[in-house]
This record gives C-alpha cells, structure tokens and sequence, in this order.
C-alpha cells in the first residue's frame, strides 16, 4: 500500500480496500498478527504435513457432524420404523435408530454425510495415530516440545472417545452390543465397577438413558475439549516454530521453508479441500457402518465378526487374548484379573507413550533445545522402543480381528489367538532388536558415505589386475545432511558433593548405558581427512 | 401319514402362534419324538421306481464307500436312513458330498453332478426312511415378508452368518459359509436338516413361513446392493479400518509427498 | 547434574555464535565433538520451468483456472444430482445412486479447488524460502526475572505466604467445593434402586413358560429335536411395557437338546435337564455379549465377540478363551400340557462377573 498511484482510476478502488483494512484493523489490531505471522516459515517435508490431516478430518467431522444433529435425535423412546428401507418395516426400534435410517434413506445426500462423517471420523484418529508415530520417531517431542505431546496425546485420548461415542449413538445391534462389552468391563472393575455401570447406563444394561447421555458428550462436551485443545496444540506449534530436518543452512536457530502467505497458505488451504475431496470420494462409493443390516439393538441376537471402529481394537484384542480362568473369588468378591489385565495393561502402555518425553530427557539430561529433527536411524534405541511399542499394539489391534483372521487364512481361530499372544509378548522384543540393528547398520552405512562416497557404479581395473568400484565424494550439502546430528554417551557416575552416589543416579545410567552404550558417532572433519590420505593412492592410480 | 394334514396347516395364512397350535394338536408327541418335526413339507412328488433303481446306482458308485451300500453308515460316515431328501440335496447339490478328503467340515465345491443325478439320489435316500423332503418353490422364491425374515435371520443366524450372511468363524477351524450365493432351496434345507455343525430349525422352532421369510431377506440382500456404495465384504469396523488406513490414509500421504516435493 | 559436565573437559564446547548463546543450557550427556563439520550455509536455489519457460508459466496457469472451474462444474452437478436422484418406491438402489451421484459432484467441486490451490502455491507463487530466527522460548533472562518479580510482589501485596491460616482455609474450601457436585450425579441412576439386587434375579421364575425369541410362542419338550438350538425368552417378556430390553438381556437363555447320555451334569444338577434338553444362559460370564453359535457335533458354544467357548456336554464349562465361569443353567421341567418351563430363576446371576459377585 505504499506505491503511489500511477492511474487516476486507481486510486478510489486502492482507498476502499485501504480503508477497509484500516478499519478492522484499528478495531482488531489484526496487522500485528499478520505482520507477525504471515512470513513466518513452515518447514517443508510430506510427514510435516500428518497433523493437518487430523485437523482437517476434524474440521470435516465437525461440519458434517452439525448437518447430522438436525436430523438425528438421541432418543431411545420405542417405535415402529415406517421408513423406505424394506427388510426393517414395521420393527419396533429406538427413535435413534429410526432417525438415523432416516437419514440413511429419506433425506437426500443424507446417507452421504454420514458416511463422511464416519470416514472423516476414522481418519481422524488414524491420522493422530501416525502423527504420533511421526513426532516420536523424530523426536520432534524434545524440549521445548514435551507439553505439547502431552496436548497431542490428550487429543488422541478425546478423539477415540470422540469416535466411541459417536459410534454408539444409532443403537444398532453392532453398537449395543459395543456398549454390552463396555458395561462388562466396567463391571469387571474392583470396588466401584458395579455402580459406575449402574450410575453410566441409569440403571440396568441397556436402560433408556446411554444414548442421550452419550450424546451430550458426543457433540457438547468432548467437541468443546478437542477444540480447545486444538487451538492450544497448534498454538504451539506457531509458538515454538515447526521442527526442520538437518540440512545445509538449517540451524538449530533458525526455521526454513516457504513462507505462510502465500505458498504456505495455498498449499495447506489446498490440501485441506483435498482431504475433503478425498473423504468424499470414499462416501460417495463405499458403505461404511451398515445399520440396516444390523438391525435395531436387542441383547439376545449378535453378529458373526463383532469389533469396534478400527482405534478401539486393540482395547478390544487384549480382552481376547487373556487365556481362560483369570477371575477368583478373594474375600467374598470378584476380582476379574480376565478384564483388569487388559485395563491396566493398555493404561500402562498409554502412560509409557505420554511420559516418554520426560523419560528420555532425564536420561539424556540435555537441558538444551531441540529444533532438528532426528533421523530414526541416528536415534536406534528410541526407534527401537518405538518399533517395539508398535508392535505390541499392532498383537493387540490384529486380535481384534481373530475371527477375520481365522476364516479369511483357513486358520483357526484358537491359532490365531495363540499366535497373537506370542506377537504381544514376545514380538516387541525381536522388533527391538531388529530395529535396532537396522538403525545401527544405516548409520554405519551414512559413515561409509562420509568417508568414501557414494558408490559410482563404475569399475575400474587397477594395474595390479584388480578391479575396484570409484566412489564418488559427497558435496558438503549432502555431506552435512548425514553428520549433523545429536549424539549422546552413556553417564558416567560421580560421587556427588556428599562423595555418594544416589539410586536416582544409578537409575539414570542404567538407563543411559541402555539409550547409548552401543551409539554411531557422526563422523568428524578429522576422520574425513584421515580417510582421504588413504583413499588419494587409489584416486592416483586411477590416473595410470 | 399326516403330511397332507401338515399341508394345511402350513398353507393357512395365519399366524406363527396358529400354525404350532394347529400343527402340534395335528402331529402328536410320538411323531416329534422320532425327529420329524422337519417331516417332508413338500408336496410329495411321484418319485418312480426307475428314479430310485438310478438313484441306487449313483450311491454304491459314489457313496458307498464311506456311507455303506446300503446307506447304513460306516466308520468314515455316518448312516443315512431317515436324513431325507433335502439333507441329500444340500449335502450333494452344493458340491458338499462327496467330500474330497476328511477335516472339520465339508468344503463348498462345483458340484459333482447334475440336478437329475443329484435328484435321484436324493430320492433314493428318502425311500429309505422318512426324513425332510426337497421343499416347494413357494418356499424358496423370496415371496415372504423381509423384515420378519431379517429379524428372525438375526436371532437364529446372524451370530454365525454374520447380519449381512458374510458368514463368520467357528471353533478349530470351522467356520459358517457366506450365504451372499446361496440359493432359497439350499438355505431351506440346511435349515431343516443341519448340515456339519449346524444345529437343526425344525419347523416348530422357525415355521415353514418363517423359513420362508428368512430366504426372502437373503434374496433382499442379495439382490439389493448395499445402498452406501462396495460393502467391503460386510466384514465390519475390521474391514473399514484397514479401507482407511491403506486407501484413505495412503492416497492422503501420497498426496503429502506430491505437496512437499520440489517443484521443478 | 554436575555429573554431566564430565563432557566439557575433553570436548570443545558448541560452536557459539551469539544465537546460539542465547539457547545455552546442560547439553547432558550430549557429545559435541571438537572439530565436527560446520554448516555449508543455504544451496543455490534452482528455478522451477515455470520460473524460466514462460510457455511453461502459461500452461500452469491454464491448468490452475480449469480445475477451478471444474470445481463449480462439480457443485452444479452436486446440486442437478439432488435433483435428478431422488429416492422413490422404497428403492435402495435410488439411495444408492443419489449417494454415489451426489458425492461425485461434491468430491469434484472439493478436489478441484485443493489441487488447483496446491498446483498455484507449488508452479506460479513465487516467494522464495522464508527464513525464521528462532528466540528461546522461555524469553531472555530479564523477562524471566520480571516474571518472578511480578509473582513476588503480587505475593507480598496479598500476603499468600505471610498469611497462611487464609491460604490454607481458602485451599480446603476449594477442596471441598466439588464435592457436592459428585454427589449430584447420584441422581444418574435410579434413587430406589441397588444395581446388586437387580443383578442376582431375572424374569424366571418357578413354572414360567420357555417361549420363542421374539414371537413369545411357548415350546413343548416334543418340539425340540436332536440337534435343535431354540432361542428362548421367558413368557410374558414380550409383553412387558417397561424394561423389556433389560429384562431380555438377562433372561435370555439357549436351548438346546443333545443325546441325553452326552450330558455329564454335575452333581446336584442331574435334574435340571429334560431328557436331554439343557437351558443355559445366552449372556457370557466374560463380558455380556450373547453367546449363541451352537456347533450341534462338538456341542460347543461360541462367544462371537471373544471367542470363549463353552462345552455344553460338561455344563457349559468354559474350554477357551478369556471368560472364567461356565454360562449359569436354568433348571427346566415339563408341565402338565407338555410345554418346557423353568423350575426356578437360575441359581447364580448371570451375565458379566461384577464386584458384590461371589
């Protein structure tokens, strides 16, 4: 807005969009934030990008979602379905039921936001889910970032009950029976199981409450959190800047990549009418959730292959795979160790992933901050933890499949359970060590690049008769990108003031002979020069 | 016998609760007693001498072996005396028997021979001993109500079949069929005969009519593809999962990788 | 952590331009080697063809407007397929196709502007890299310090530490407080009610009648045939006004009739079959589902949601799978009409294991 005019036309239109601007501005202050934000620099890499697909499915889920309460009503009130869809005529069903067949039927485009709205759904979660995986394998969760893992994961948390609630809601004979399962295990709990079901369902299993009351939470109560802790989530992300791969002119102080206006802003607003897009194109072709097909809850029949949505499964398969007899009677009550061990098993595991960032900075004791993200292979043992912890989920989530599994590979099913068992006990060890060592041999190979080079692919015979490969040398940029990295060692103890040394910091090196007794350092300017005097003979003989 | 009576009962447009009144006062504890609460529905058709004789003869050269020639059963299979038409018919006509080698259950295959062959052997069965005969095409033509026939298809089936008849898995190995091909002859005759591990539906447990409505909403579904799009084989949420994962999930990274990638 | 600074002694510290100072902190255990590379600072950049082919530039161009508009073409068409695609005559297919139709114009109209976006931000913008100079986030030493100070002085006015019996009371009071919002929701389930007492008994009762899920027809001992399985609800449930769903989730029962020399029932139970015929519940002792696929051979019953397995022949004991207790027996006899009826409510309560439970 500071070239001057050149036409005489120009200047009326130029004023109002001026005027326009000033006016929400001096009432916003709005240019403050756009000045402040609006070149800032988004680092550009495809797993960068894994979060706003869950924002996005979020943003999709919410406005579909809002189209659906129009018409969907969380009532378990009995009726009589007169609705087009034939094989359910005239059954007696909950008004939830009917309403939502209802918008499967007798509302235009009715059945095409619902299955948006589930698919949206479904991705939503899964998207968080390799969001995580991306933040943990690069470390992107390094101080200052821990809190804001802790946001992420809360999110996850909400979402899946986002997803749980929301796929309760039709009282469906699949649902229903979900909800069969949950009063179970909630009954299963010591002490307070018997009245949490009774207080949760408003009575007996199923009673007439679950469906409005799930309801609240589903559109009232669990939305308001994820959005607020969206905003505070991605906040933070604006906060601390985005984390960048190493590479050459990428400091630990700075942050590199497009600008946010425009190219940023083009491509993530782009992208965000891609994931619709594509969300849209699944809805349009695929069923997803056949209620009709269900048929209306009623706790006497149930469905060959019964599972929850795809995020509960793996709460699901640990119930499976708990072998016969875990329930004694102990002081004249219950102890159902067959559903407290899945419980306490999955909490366990969800507060390893919550606290890992806080573990591994204690271990390293690294105060510093972290703005490079880590390769996966320049991190073995936290990949590997990672790898191991992957594994263990996947046991848990195939498990929910057994039946699937069983009929669609002409197993059985009681080898499919029992394989499952050995995966999740045994499995997160050999992916430990797996990973591990396929860290540690890429890092050895990154070493190999530094020193020698790349290989040419052209053979050379040497006077001797011998035939050599050429190795080509790295260029500094692609050289930077394979040295610069973190690299720690194991703890050393020392006695402290007192000339003692603590649990704590015994603790601590175990842990840190653990995370790096066996680490790869990056290779220096001195081993690069060393390795040059003995690769110049062979650089030399090639001349001959 | 009182099939004709049976007739009656069954073509009386009344209720399920008339029909179990009627049949019961009709049939009498003794003919219940020797498991002919399936006794033939279908109208007794004038099966000749000559069917049965070729009928004989495709048993002793197909059958015999683990049935006995005389169809009274042997150490690898069971007796046959009283099984009746339809067992012979499901078993035979959906490539069932004869079985290719022992295991938990018999595989579904092409069948072996043709509906004549199939036919005389199931009559030749059913001279044996009384049993469940082949049922009537009004049965089996998807005239009935679907929705009476889907809720009882959810009570009695869905726990093996799946709601959809995508069919599901049993203990050790066995597992229920799809019903997505089956045909309305076949479904009837499992129903009344309980092939491998099936239990039995006699007809005072799910009634001729009820049978009727039940393969009226297989056809439904069946015929009717499911409104929403590819069912993904009515496997449910495990078959959604994976869909999103590997094709929603993945064309969205592949679209991640084109965004970020370096124009050139 | 003064165990960490071991690492200075042999090693050089980073390398410490002045932002780099501004981050500083314990590097840990970190190894920050001596004579490490330095960064080789930014590559050239490389234009794009369209930054240098202007034939190139144009076709881009063209490409980005043709998406748009076939964006609008896809939300005309998403509208014309409302209209052209109702859904008529009890038709799923006419449900299906106003689906598919109206999704493909929606899918168009949103894909069309995201890649027509996304092509315009990766071949036409042209800023180049934009580079952020990171801060601490904690802010520098002074802000930190003003912090503290504000908290210390805000301290002083009130007094929060000095005095502390206010403080104190104040905390518990705040304790306290949501106390009475928890007991609000007892008000969640019914006043008169103890979910213990309601989980011990169902509708059977001595004499009632075993009838037909869902027709409510009762079943005569003679109906049931080697073999059968019979989905059973107690007479009058059908009926039942108010709580027949609860009611049927825990009354519903199995029937089934085997040879009666395959039964083995335990002792005290020799009675509670009738000539073969056995009763069990349909809730799994695991976590409720039904349980409901008989296999009429190996008398096994299934559980579809966590394949327990229960062997009818042996009462129902559980053979696989995470369930512990066998399904509870309801003990049958036959009445004077020859029609089955329960002798009593089963003996145990059914349904998933609870707490009180023993």
């Amino acid at each position: 807005m500071t070239t001057a005019p050149t036409r005489p036309s120009a200047p009326a239109k130029r004023t109002f969009t001026a005027a326009a601007s000033d006016y929400l501005n001096d009432r916003t202050g709005l240019a403050v934030a756009i000045k402040g934000l609006g070149r800032k620099a988004f680092p550009d890499h495809w797993s960068f990008l894994l979060g706003e697909v869950a924002l996005f499915s979020f943003v999709l889920v919410l406005l579909s979602g809002t189209f659906l309460t129009f018409f969907f009503q969380a009532s378990q009130a009995e009726v009589h379905y007169d609705g087009s869809y034939v094989p359910l005529k005239g059954v007696e069903m909950s008004v939830a039921m009917a309403s939502t067949l209802d918008i499967s039927f007798d509302i235009r485009g009715g059945l095409f936001i619902r299955q948006m709205h589930h698919w949206a759904a479904l991705l939503f979660v899964a998207a968080i889910g390799l969001h995580m995986l991306r933040v943990f394998f690069t470390g992107a969760f390094r101080k200052p970032r821990e809190i804001n893992w802790v946001f992420g994961f809360t999110l996850f948390v909400l979402a899946m009950a986002e997803g749980f609630t929301g796929y309760s809601l039709p009282d469906d004979l699949l649902s229903g029976n979900g909800l069969r399962i949950i009063d179970g295990m909630v009954k299963g709990m010591p002490v307070i199981g018997t009245w949490t079901s009774f207080l949760l369902f408003g009575g007996e299993f199923p009673g007439t409450a679950i469906v409005g009351r799930l309801y609240t939470l589903h559109i009232l109560l669990l939305p308001a959190l994820v959005v607020a802790l969206v905003a505070i989530h991605v906040g933070y992300v604006f906060i601390h800047k985005h984390t960048q791969f190493a590479g050459p002119g990428r400091q630990p102080t700075n942050s590199v990549g497009p600008p946010i206006l425009p190219i940023y802003a083009a491509k993530a607003g782009g992208f965000m009418f891609i994931i619709f897009g594509v969300i849209s194109l699944i809805a349009a072709l695929f069923t997803i959730n056949p209620i009709w097909n269900y048929g209306p809850y009623d706790p006497s029949p149930v469905s060959a292959g019964t599972q929850p949505d795809w995020y509960i499964g793996f709460a699901d398969g640990a119930l499976r795979l708990i072998p016969p007899g875990w329930e004694f009677v102990w002081l004249d009550r219950t102890w159902s160790f067959n559903i407290l061990v899945p419980l306490i098993g999955i909490g366990l595991f969800l507060v390893l992933v919550v606290s890992y960032p806080f573990i591994e900075a204690w271990v390293k004791g690294d105060k510093r901050e972290h703005h490079i993200a880590d390769r996966p292979r320049n991190a073995p043992t936290r990949t590997a933890i990672g790898a191991a912890g992957v594994t263990f989920y996947a046991g848990l989530w195939a498990a929910a499949s057994s039946d699937i599994l069983a009929t669609h590979f002409s197993l059985t099913m009681e080898g499919v359970i029992h394989a499952l068992q050995a995966v999740v006990i045994i499995g997160p060890f050999i992916a430990y060590f797996l990973a591990k060592r396929v860290c540690i041999a890429l890092e050895k190979k990154d070493r190999e690049i530094v020193l020698h080079g790349y290989e040419s692919g052209r053979i050379v015979k040497l006077p001797g008769g011998e035939f050599i490969e050429v190795h080509q040398p790295l260029d500094e940029f692609d050289r930077w990108r394979l040295v610069s990295y973190e690299s720690y060692a194991p703890l050393m103890l020392r006695p402290n003031a007192r000339g003692k040394i603590t649990f704590g910091q015994q603790l601590r090196a175990g842990f840190s002979r653990w995370f790096f007794e066996d680490r790869i350092a990056p290779v220096t300017r001195g081993e690069l020069e060393a390795s040059h005097s003995t690769h110049h003979e062979v650089t030399q003989s090639e001349q001959h | 016998m009182n099939r004709s009576k049976r007739r009656t009962g069954r073509r009386h447009p009344l209720a399920t609760v008339a029909l179990l009144a009627l049949g019961l006062v009709f049939t009498g504890g003794a003919y219940a007693a020797i498991s002919s609460g399936t006794a033939a529905q279908a109208e007794a058709k004038p099966t000749s001498q000559e069917t049965i004789e070729e009928g004989k003869k495709l048993f002793q050269a197909n059958c015999a072996t683990c049935h006995g020639l005389e169809a009274q059963g042997t150490a690898n299979g069971p007796g046959l005396i009283g099984v009746g038409a339809a067992a012979v018919d499901f078993q035979v006509g959906t490539g069932r028997m004869p079985m290719q080698m022992q295991g938990p259950q018999a595989q579904q295959k092409p069948p072996q021979f043709t509906d004549e062959q199939v036919k005389q052997l199931a009559y030749y069965v059913a001279s044996l001993g009384p049993g469940p005969d082949i049922p009537a095409d009004h049965l089996v033509n998807g005239g009935g109500d679907a929705a009476n026939g889907a809720e009882l298809f959810r009570i009695n089936c869905a726990m093996c079949h799946n709601v959809a008849g995508a069919g599901g898995a049993l203990t050790e190995g066995k597992f229920a069929p799809p019903l997505t091909n089956v045909s309305g002859v076949h479904a009837y005759e499992a129903m009344v005969t309980g092939p491998q591990n099936m239990p039995v539906f006699n007809d005072l447990n799910i009634s001729p009519e009820d049978k009727r409505d039940i393969i009226t909403y297989l056809k439904y579904v069946q015929d009717n593809r499911s409104p929403g799009g590819f069912e993904l084989g009515s496997l449910g949420p495990v078959a959604e999962g994976l869909f999103i994962w590997i094709f929603g999930l993945g064309a969205i990274v592949a679209v991640t990788i084109w965004i970020t990638a370096k124009s050139n | 952590m003064a165990q960490d600074d071991h690492s200075g002694t042999e090693l050089a510290a980073a390398d410490s331009s002045h932002a780099e100072q501004e981050f500083a902190g314990s590097t840990g255990t970190a190894v920050i080697p001596h004579d490490g590379f330095t960064n080789p600072g930014f590559e050239p950049h490389r234009p794009r063809v369209t930054d240098e082919d202007p034939k190139r530039e144009k076709r881009a161009q063209r490409t980005v407007y043709t998406l748009f508009y076939l964006s609008i073409l896809g939300s005309v068409w998403a509208i014309a397929a409302y209209m052209l695609f109702p859904i008529e005559g009890n038709d799923v297919g006419a449900v299906r196709l106003n689906n598919m139709f109206i999704g493909f114009g929606v899918t168009l109209a949103l894909l069309g502007i995201g890649f027509g976006a996304v092509h315009w931000g990766k071949s036409l913008m042209t800023s180049p890299e934009s580079i952020d100079i990171r801060h601490p986030i904690g802010g520098t030493e002074a802000t930190k310090q003003g912090a503290v100070e504000v908290f210390r002085e805000a301290d002083e006015e009130s007094g929060f530490t000095r005095r502390s019996v206010i403080r104190n009371s104040l905390i518990a009071a705040l304790l306290a407080l949501p106390i009475p919002a928890v007991v609000l929701f007892r008000g969640l389930a019914p006043q008169d009610q103890l979910p213990v007492e309601l989980l011990s008994h169902t509708m059977w009762a001595k004499g009632t009648r075993l009838t037909l899920d869902p027709s409510g027809v009762p079943i005569r001992a003679s109906d049931v045939t080697i073999g059968s399985a019979f989905h059973v609800i107690p007479e009058g449930l059908a009926e039942l006004e108010q709580g027949r769903l609860e009611e049927k989730a825990k009354a519903a029962v199995l029937l089934m009739r085997l040879e009666p020399s395959e039964l083995n029932p335990a002792p005290g139970r020799e009675s509670w079959a009738y000539d073969g015929i056995v009763a069990y519940s349909k809730i799994c002792t695991h976590v409720g589902c039904p349980v409901a696929l008989y296999e009429q051979h190996t008398h096994h019953l299934l559980c579809p949601c966590h394949q327990s397995q229960f062997d009818v022949s042996n009462n129902c004991e559980v053979i696989f799978g995470p369930a512990k207790r066998p399904l509870p027996q309801l003990p049958i006899a036959v009445d004077d009409e020859g029609y089955l009826i329960a002798q009593s409510d089963f003996t145990e309560p059914v349904g998933p294991s609870f707490w009180e439970r023993n």
